[in-house]
């Protein structure tokens, strides 16, 4: 027969050290796509939306809408 | 004792295939799912018989010549005696079948009869939707949503124009 003789040891060995390296950057890839697609944007979003803020007008606003339960609305 | 010297002129095979001593009280019938079997299987990769049972002259002078160096064996005769070993090579055993496409089909169809049942439920045993799912009861929800600020970052309120009093653009 001219067949090479096929390899009958570390099978295991050859696929960890192939996969493990890829399994590992493919990880770290995912974890930064979402640090820098999801939350820093999002830290950013609140950030910007809280820096424009005023309590005092949306308190107003949403009392006057009568979403409130222990205030009144005004000019009642 | 003497049964048994007996029916070694038989034959060895004819032995196992017809009846066999128990003690001297007489014969048992041994069947033939009974004694070892033939199977290809990846994960027993030698049986515990050969596959082909009755050798011809050739094949058994085949055997013979295995006796001796393997060296003087030709490649077919090297296959001959693979082949009287064993019934299908690995390679043989491990091919696919096609039955993943009646499986699929089979699959496809449970589904369609199944969205079947499900149209007949819904036209003959539901009864009729909460009123909270009509027009003007989901208006005033969501009026009521974007009254609290709900969600008024990122989600709900966040797309409201409390100014101009629309959906933003």
């Amino acid at each position: 027969m001219s067949l090479a003789k096929p390899a009958m040891r570390g099978l295991l060995g050859k696929r960890l050290r192939f996969h493990l390296p890829i399994a590992f950057a493919l990880s770290l890839v995912a974890a930064a796509a979402f640090k820098y697609g999801v939350t820093e944007p999002r830290k950013q979003a609140y950030a910007d939306f809280y820096k424009q803020y005023d309590t005092t007008k949306e308190f107003n606003n949403m009392r006057d809408a009568g979403v409130f339960e222990s205030v009144r609305t005004t000019g009642e | 004792m003497l049964a048994t010297r007996a029916l070694s002129l038989v034959g060895e095979r004819a032995i196992s295939t017809s009846i066999c001593v128990r003690g001297e009280h007489g014969v048992a019938k041994v069947d033939d799912y009974a004694l070892p079997a033939y199977f290809d299987r990846r994960e027993n990769p030698h049986p515990d018989v050969q596959f082909v049972t009755e050798l011809s002259a050739v094949q058994k002078s085949l055997k013979e010549k295995e006796k001796g160096s393997w060296a003087t064996l030709s490649n077919e005769e090297k296959i001959a005696l693979y082949r009287i070993s064993f019934k299908q090579s690995f390679a043989e055993m491990n091919e696919g079948t096609k039955e993943w496409k009646s499986v699929i089909a089979g699959m496809f169809f449970f589904i369609g009869m199944t969205g079947l049942v499900v149209l007949w439920q819904r036209k003959f045993v539901y009864g009729p939707v909460p009123p909270t799912f009509e027009s003007e009861w989901k208006e005033k929800e969501v009026q009521r949503m974007l009254d609290m600020r709900i969600n008024p970052v990122e989600g709900f309120s966040a797309k409201w124009d409390y100014e101009n009093k629309e959906w933003k653009k």
